[in-house]
């Protein structure tokens, strides 16, 4: 087994330094000036966005090629989650409450 | 600082961080794993984690040198992957107004899909600031860097899917969801973003359905906003 060689080690930097910099360059300058009214709205925006475009692919799509899949444990298990997050408002309990309807619909999957 | 108030942002950082922590343990092992299975060394699985800091990334980075790609092809696939991160970051911008460029650049390190959405709700609240931010980003990249490490050495003695921990983050993603559903705009905005999401996830490689679909959705939510604005006034 390879431990360290250079040309992996390079490419690790590389790709270090390829990820930082879009986490880097908008904290760096954006929060030295003001910014205009429209920019402001539209980044108010873009942690729920961002959230269900993180979220729905992994609920409703499978496979390594995605495609269309609505009998997913995860879809189902999605249901009591939500439910659990709006009454609660506590992340931990959301968690637990989700792995927990998860592994307990596996049990009986299919149903 | 005083030891007290060291140790409270201590604790306040770390009690909003566990949720994160338990959802990395499952797929860092994971990826430690593969990374064995692709003849890397565990310390060397720990060193990408500990430069790149990336997970679905660093999945797919497992997968391309396990079939051999050249290290060019990784590297760029890896920045395409990580792009949405620039979105998250100009967003944080806002709260972050001032800062020193210094805590800013090591708070860069740390921006990921998780800690972003622990972070960034608390931070528009108030009584949340960068040092309670910034011990969630590094609780998760310790947890992250040795649960791949584990992942290498020992992770295919551990049972998969064991107490439905693999559900771990989809459950942290709903919920931190839900925690932004703040009116009917961002309503509309998350179903559309969804909608759109999936439905690009079907056609567009690596992570583009993400940040296209955010972008727009976004513009929407903006958009409608503004036009009510526009209305009222």
């Amino acid at each position: 087994m390879r431990a360290f060689w250079p040309d992996y080690t390079m490419m690790i930097f590389a790709m270090g330094l390829v990820t930082f910099i879009p986490r880097w360059l908008p904290l760096l300058f954006l929060s030295r000036r003001d910014l205009p009214q429209w920019l402001v709205d539209w980044l108010d925006f873009i942690p729920v966005a961002i959230l269900s475009a993180l979220l729905a692919p992994l609920l409703v799509t499978s496979g390594p090629l995605p495609h269309l899949d609505f009998q997913r444990i995860e879809l189902v298990a999605a249901l009591p989650t939500f439910g659990v997050a709006c009454w609660t408002r506590s992340l931990g309990v959301t968690v637990l409450a989700g792995m927990f309807s998860f592994w307990l619909l596996g049990l009986f999957w299919p149903i | 600082m005083p030891p007290s108030i060291a140790s409270s942002v201590l604790g306040r950082g770390l009690s909003a961080a566990w949720p994160i922590c338990l959802g990395y343990l499952p797929i860092g092992m994971a990826l430690g794993v593969l990374g064995q299975k692709a003849g890397l060394h565990p310390l060397a699985i720990g060193f990408m984690s500990l430069v790149v800091f990336a997970g679905s990334s660093q999945f797919i980075a497992v997968s391309m040198i396990s079939s051999g790609m050249p290290a060019f092809t990784i590297v760029i696939t890896t920045f395409v992957v990580n792009l949405r991160h620039l979105l998250m970051s100009s967003a944080l911008a806002i709260p972050f107004r001032g800062r020193s460029r210094s805590v800013l650049t090591l708070f860069a390190y740390g921006v990921t899909d998780e800690s972003f959405a622990v972070n960034y709700p608390k931070l528009l609240e108030g009584d949340w600031h960068i040092e309670h931010a910034l011990v969630v980003n590094h609780a998760a990249n310790l947890t992250w860097i040795a649960s791949t490490v584990a992942g290498g050495y020992g992770g295919q003695y551990i049972p998969e899917g064991a107490f439905g921990i693999d559900y771990a983050l989809i459950a942290m993603f709903i919920c931190l969801l839900v925690f932004q559903l703040r009116g009917k705009i961002y309503l509309v905005t998350a179903i559309l973003g969804g909608a759109l999401a999936v439905g690009l996830a079907l056609v567009l490689p690596s992570n583009w359905h993400i940040i296209v679909a955010s972008t727009l959705a976004a513009v929407c939510g903006a958009s409608i906003k503004r036009y009510y604005r526009r209305l009222s006034s």
